[in-house]
């Protein structure tokens, strides 16, 4: 099978390079251009998060090709690699957009599919992840760099945030201990709440097939003398919870976390109870600051009308980050993959962003060391908080 | 104080899998077959009641009359297209994958329709809550609506099928389906009517369920139907009451372990029952013990 391909893959190079020999040879002085993959699902249950990704590093590109591309070369964004979320396909993807020139990846968009791929691009390919989570999507080589916080991270993030702004000192947490990532929230959360003085009065949990019924983890809670709920869950199951919560009469504020965005959206939910809640994720369109909202400006005029989520912000950060790098490292579109991809590793330990999603700095595991950013909702709509 | 506000909750969750398993509790005891689909037409009927509502602006009482009218015919429809052709078939497992295939179809088919967001259901039933005991001890309006109901149709389903002539039928069907034939009994049609009885019941099913906890999505029907199922076979497969007894028990059982013993094992404790009663009582708290002739 594996020598199939190859012979496969040689071939094709070949008859690729037979027929591009001549025009390329003609035009190679003043065409020389970056060329940029974004792999996601673009069609199928995630479509969401792969057009959100493929569209923001548009717009990104654009920009900086306005402002002189990457050290001064023009950057060329790939027809969109479709992987539907499969890890198979996804290799399959990568393969195809390494064909067509891809020099750095902007991807992949989901974790699976990011541990496959991330096997395939270490130490060749520079692989920026926008948005997989799981701690293993960037650990296969060291030119791979992450965007978004992992999983774990969120938790402890969202611990550091409650102890550092006073919000509480006694919390609950009530969480989905079938799922991987609500489970691997709060895990972090629970681990790092003692040494941001937080007290864990109550630990709850339901399982993913009894998601209806909340009544008595929230009575345990209510009796535990919690001041805050802290909900690492999805937005469906939060929604259902404070309505719950407002049923029982409780009086406490609730925390939660990226899987939480959305919660204004769910329909016939009656968005005055999530009045008040907070939620830890790094953009919200609604967010009042001038680069968020020109880049939801910039975001419906290319779309038609459609609102950007935080992975579109993450991939519009990823984009600008690799320019900082590309910058400092000076690199040039003739370079072989492993070449760039050596250069702006190095370059990417010294680089700095102050992005959409926070001010950002990479650590030599690739993660992005950014402060958490948080969100009230008010009058129905997300509002940073100070 | 505490231990009365679980066992009110107990009681209602464990109501609402009382009329679910009234209805898989009618199809078994009469087709003697397994309506693994019935959770799913309780979605179906859900979503018809919110779609009345808040697409086409009909009034609850309208919302509700079309649900029903709508869940007993799918389950005619089902019953015809896909149970019937196989009733005659070598083995009783060709119809139980069959069920287990319309489950699938209908689940698929609505997440096509509507998609797989959690939709927040809207308030259909409008009951004040009772206050007792100085406001210690809170009943939910649905609380006290879903154990009324289930009680009504417990005691309308007795009734039905011990006085009326198609109730009759119905257990002699039940009893022996070809000596039930040959005395003429229109099988066909009886096992029809069962099959619209139960989906109607469906349909109250699904409406005491999202109101009771208001969320919505393809996926709604089917842990409270496999719940139901266990509560029927606890109470005794077939048995009207032991679906009455067995959903109540069952409810107050889960909610007494996630309450006193943990919340994340309150699942593993419900299966757990139906382990050890089949174990102890193979045949159900209320089951006919029925000597298999050779």
């Amino acid at each position: 099978m594996r020598n199939w391909k190859k012979a496969l893959s040689v071939t094709a190079a070949v008859a690729m390079a037979a027929t591009m020999a001549m025009p390329v040879s003609v035009f190679a002085e003043g065409d020389e251009t970056f060329k940029i993959g974004v792999i996601g699902p673009m069609t199928g249950d995630y479509a969401q998060y792969g057009t959100n990704v493929y569209n923001a590093a548009q717009i990104a590109i654009n920009e900086v090709n306005e402002n002189g591309g990457f050290n001064g070369y023009q950057v060329e964004l790939l027809a969109a690699g479709d992987d539907m979320g499969d890890p198979e396909k996804a290799v399959n993807a990568y393969n195809d957009l390494l064909d067509k020139g891809m020099q750095m990846l902007c991807g992949t968009v989901t974790s699976g599919s990011c541990i496959a791929v991330g096997a395939e691009a270490a130490e060749s390919t520079f692989l920026f992840t926008p948005s997989a989570t799981a701690v293993d999507s960037i650990t296969s080589g060291s030119n791979e760099f992450r965007m978004c916080f992992t999983d774990p991270a969120q938790g402890a993030k969202s611990a550091q945030y409650i102890g550092e702004h006073g919000l509480a000192t006694k919390v609950a947490v009530l969480y989905d201990s079938m799922a991987d990532y609500n489970s691997g929230v709060h895990d972090s959360f629970v681990e790092a709440a003692e040494e941001n003085g937080l007290e864990v009065v109550a630990d709850e949990a339901y399982t993913t097939d009894n998601n209806t019924d909340y009544s008595v983890q929230l009575k345990k809670i209510a009796d535990s003398g919690a001041e805050l709920l802290f909900l690492p869950n999805y937005y469906s199951d939060n929604a259902l919870i404070l309505q719950q919560a407002s049923e029982a009469g409780m009086d406490i504020k609730f925390f939660g976390v990226d899987g939480m965005d959305g919660i204004l959206n769910v329909e016939n939910f009656d968005t005055s109870l999530a009045e008040g809640a907070m939620l830890l994720t790094p953009f919200s369109a609604t967010a009042e600051d001038e680069a968020s909202q020109a880049f939801v400006k910039s975001y419906n005029e290319l779309t038609g009308g459609e609102t950007p989520n935080q992975f579109a912000a993450d991939a519009y950060d990823v984009i600008y980050a690799m320019k900082a790098a590309a910058d400092a490292a000076e690199i040039t579109p003739d370079m072989a993959n492993e070449d760039i991809s050596a250069a702006m590793s190095e370059a990417m330990l010294s680089t700095e962003l102050d992005g959409l999603t926070g001010k950002a700095k990479w650590t030599e595991d690739g993660e992005c060391d950014k402060e958490p950013k948080a969100f009230v909702i008010e009058d129905g709509a997300y509002k940073e908080m100070e | 104080m505490s231990f009365i506000s679980y066992l009110k909750d107990g009681i209602s969750l464990g109501s609402i899998y009382a009329i679910i398993a009234l209805g898989y509790t009618m199809v078994y005891g009469i087709a003697k077959m397994l309506n693994f689909a019935h959770g799913d037409v309780i979605m179906v009927g859900a979503f018809v009641i919110l779609t009345a509502i808040t697409k086409a602006g009909l009034p609850p009482a309208a919302a509700i009359l079309i649900s029903v009218v709508f869940c007993t015919v799918l389950g005619i429809v089902i019953e015809k297209i896909a149970y019937r052709p196989l009733r005659k078939a070598s083995s009783n497992l060709a119809v139980l994958i069959t069920a287990i295939g319309v489950s699938y179809l209908l689940q698929n088919l609505a997440l096509l329709i509507f998609g797989a967001d959690a939709k927040s259901f809207v308030t259909v039933i409008d009951v004040p809550s009772v206050s007792l005991f100085g406001g210690q001890l809170v009943i939910k309006g649905i609380t006290i609506v879903t154990i009324v109901v289930s009680v009504i149709i417990m005691v309308a389903l007795t009734f039905f099928v011990q006085k009326t002539k198609p109730g009759r039928a119905m257990q002699a069907v039940s009893e022996d389906r070809d000596a039930a034939q040959l005395m003429g009994v229109n099988v066909n049609a009886t096992i029809s009517l069962t099959f619209a009885i139960g989906s109607g019941l469906a349909a109250i099913a699904g409406l005491l369920l999202c109101s009771a906890y208001p969320t919505l999505t393809p996926y709604t029907g089917a842990m409270p139907g496999i719940k139901a199922f266990v509560a029927a076979v606890f109470g005794g497969i077939g048995s009207i009451p032991g679906a009455m007894v067995g959903g109540i028990l069952l409810g107050v059982i889960e909610i007494f372990g996630k309450a006193y013993i943990s919340s994340q094992v309150a699942d593993a404790i419900v299966f757990a029952v139906l382990i050890i009663v089949l174990l102890v009582k193979p045949t159900g708290l209320f089951g006919k013990n029925i000597q298999e002739k050779v």
